[in-house]
């Protein structure tokens, strides 16, 4: 049954996502509208596929990478929505209806774990720890797709050259807005997984931080994103300093949640929760 | 029933004619009585654009039209009737309903794309319609015209780039801001191209005008008008701390702001965006300011060239805005063909209406006297017959109005009901 509702999302969000881009071709209003709707309608048909794999697994399926971009993309999602709402700056959807599909996608294709998972991750604090993360990830992600718009745009108007993406890209104020909005949100929600995570740790494993991959990595992104937040607050940083400094962060954040899994092994890693990458 | 279109525009008449014909034409309080007491003229509409006059009527008499229409322009004694014949054109039917659609469309102006031409036009509407000056046709035509405006506008984007110095400095200024709204502008220097671009921003509702000037008092002239504030050139430094948008036009020699000495600023700006436009030749700022972050420095050079492709991009949405154009000309064209037919409809059930009277009335007359109910079941008997015979020959005028035939078959109609009797058929004298 959660496999029918998967197969709708999918359907849907690569539906939103040819919306989506061609709003950022032709620019009428009318697919940008429709587009939300039915990355809505995906939204919807992906809660309901979530929810009925819990059910079915007695836990949030995020013991593999399958799972857990299933889990991701629909954060990331919720978060896009939650922006649509708030800001004007709809041409995002061009990237993020696009990245949620290909998620969706990977968690469709990527084989399913073994299902017996270690009883030590069985834990109210571990499910904490992940959505708390996972919803920091998501504001970042667009923190880091409005800092790449960003770095477009500026560079039209600094190179004076007024092409395609000049006109279609929002005004460099409502992208840096962007950034600062998804930073101040995502970042305290990322510590919090963090530091939860990491108590967790330490009371169930004995030590606060284990030098494992991810936990590296994800450190480093935190440190990124800590340095802007501190940077922005302080002397005002802004504009492409902070763009690139997003985009940064959001590299690292790949890195960890897609390699690190992949290549290095470590006791976070998806393959010693479940067996499968 | 034809449409004629006549007028001047800046293609075929010299500023001076333009000039005379806008301010010597009567106001519309007078122009629409004189044009409606022409008795060729059905309906009338009378527009001046800023580069046009033009008269647009219906009328049944398009042979003699263009003689009285050369008369009504040429009524005061200081235009010379020879220039006006040679700048006077005119359109009738399908271009002139073309030339409509691409004036208010703004495919036929100097600049082309400007949006004011429309709003000059849905005005000269509003006056002739307030003179019952137009009437079914003209009120279609008109309609129509504004959709087909606000589609090539919509469809095409013909409007959407700016195609002057001070509209493009106003567009960058919202691809940087967002909006302008609340934002200051601080203006170095006085000069007639700054007041331009300061009038614009003005209408984009900036919040604070710091005007700073060598000479104080041209300064405060120029802030009394945009409601601003004037402080002298030597504040430059800490003016700038506070302002969005600089404009610059001194007519200084060296350069008013270094790259260090904006860089400096910045850090106490706490970086934020600053939007520089350098209109002065020679330059007043230093053009290595625009490698600063969070800083957009633009001369004059620069907004010309944005200006130049912008005005390249509209010739290419004018090509697909012509193509609307000549489509929605065709359907208006179709639609004043069905107009056509109308007075043969009309003249037929006429006709019919008569025969039955007479007939009625003969049977009538033989058959003595009748109750009121005999009289009017037979009454309703004739109506009915011929109301079921004219039935299909309306419903075919009506739905048979083919372009090319159209003309052939409404004539085979009107012989074969004999509607227009005393016209000599040609063949009419064969067996």
């Amino acid at each position: 049954m959660a496999q029918v509702f998967l197969s709708l999302t999918l359907l849907a969000y690569y539906a939103a996502s040819a919306l989506f881009i061609a709003y950022f071709l032709v620019q009428r209003e009318s697919f940008c509208r429709w587009g939300g709707w039915v990355l809505g309608a995906g939204l919807a048909c992906h809660s309901l596929a979530l929810i009925l794999a819990t059910w079915g697994l007695g836990r949030l399926p995020v013991a593999t990478l399958g799972e857990s971009l299933l889990v991701f993309s629909w954060t990331l999602v919720v978060a896009f929505l939650l922006l649509l709402w708030r800001f004007p700056i709809r041409v995002l959807g061009a990237l993020v209806a696009p990245l949620a599909a290909l998620m969706v996608s990977g968690g469709l294709i990527l084989p399913a774990g073994r299902g017996n998972v270690s009883p030590v991750l069985h834990s109210f604090w571990v499910l904490v720890h992940v959505v708390l993360a996972f919803m920091g990830i998501a504001a970042l992600t667009l923190a880091g797709l409005g800092g790449l718009f960003y770095l477009v745009q500026e560079r039209q108007i600094k190179g004076k050259k007024f092409g395609f993406f000049y006109r279609r890209l929002p005004s460099l104020e409502q992208l840096d807005a962007l950034n600062y909005w998804c930073l101040t949100l995502g970042f305290p929600l990322l510590t919090a997984g963090i530091i939860i995570g990491s108590l967790y740790a330490q009371y169930t494993l004995g030590s606060f931080f284990r030098f494992d991959p991810k936990e590296v990595l994800t450190l480093i992104a935190w440190l990124i994103y800590a340095v802007l937040l501190h940077e922005r607050l302080t002397v005002g940083w802004r504009g492409r300093r902070a763009a690139l400094l997003a985009l940064c962060g959001f590299g690292v954040l790949i890195i960890t949640f897609v390699g690190a899994s992949l290549w290095f092994a470590g006791y976070h890693s998806f393959a010693s929760f479940s067996g499968q990458p | 029933m034809n449409l004629l279109l006549a007028g001047v525009n800046h293609q075929t008449a010299r500023v001076d004619l333009r000039e005379k014909l806008c301010t010597l034409l009567p106001e519309a309080e007078l122009s629409y009585p004189q044009l409606l007491s022409y008795g060729e003229i059905r309906e009338a509409l009378y527009y001046t654009t800023c580069n046009r006059v033009e008269v647009l009527c219906v009328t049944e008499a398009v042979e003699v039209l263009p003689g009285v229409l050369s008369s009504f322009f040429a009524r005061h004694p200081e235009i010379d009737p020879e220039a006006l014949t040679d700048s006077l054109y005119f359109y009738r039917d399908e271009s002139a309903v073309r030339h409509l659609f691409r004036v208010a469309s703004s495919l036929d102006a100097l600049v082309v794309g400007e949006p004011q031409i429309l709003g000059q036009v849905k005005e000269a509407y509003r006056q002739a319609t307030r003179h019952q000056a137009t009437g079914a046709i003209l009120n279609r035509l008109l309609h129509k015209t504004f959709s087909v405006a606000k589609r090539v506008r919509t469809e095409t984007g013909i409007g959407d780039h700016a195609v002057n110095v001070s509209y493009a400095a106003v567009a960058l200024g919202k691809k940087i801001f967002g909006d302008l709204r609340g934002k200051n502008v601080l203006l170095l220097g006085a000069g007639e191209m700054a007041e331009l671009a300061l009038e614009h921003l003005k209408g984009q509702g900036v919040a604070q005008i710091i005007i700073a000037n060598r000479t104080l008092e041209r300064g405060l002239r120029l802030a009394q008008r945009f409601n601003g504030e004037a402080v002298s050139l030597e504040e430059l430094e800490t003016q700038i701390l506070s302002a969005d948008v600089l404009l610059s036009s001194t007519g200084s020699d060296t350069f008013l702001l270094s790259r260090e000495q904006m860089k400096a600023a910045m850090r106490r700006r706490r970086q934020r965006p600053l939007f520089m436009i350098d209109i002065g030749v020679p330059r007043d700022l230093d053009p290595k300011i625009n490698e600063l972050d969070n800083v957009y420095l633009y001369n004059i050079d620069d907004l010309k060239e944005v200006v130049e492709e912008n005005r390249e991009r509209r010739q290419e949405a004018a090509v697909q805005a012509e193509r609307l154009v000549a489509a929605e000309t065709l359907k208006f064209m179709d639609w004043l063909k069905t107009l056509e037919v109308y007075p043969t409809i009309i003249s037929l059930r006429q006709k019919a209406q008569t025969i039955c009277q007479a007939e009625l009335k003969k049977t009538l007359g033989h058959l003595g006297t009748l109750t009121p109910e005999q009289e009017q079941a037979l009454e309703i008997l004739t109506e009915s017959i011929t109301n079921k015979l004219l039935h299909d020959p309306i419903v075919f005028l009506k739905g048979n109005h083919h372009r090319k035939r159209g003309q052939g078959e409404l004539a085979l109609v009107r012989r074969l009901f004999n509607l227009d009797p005393d016209s000599t058929e040609p063949d009419s004298g064969k067996p």
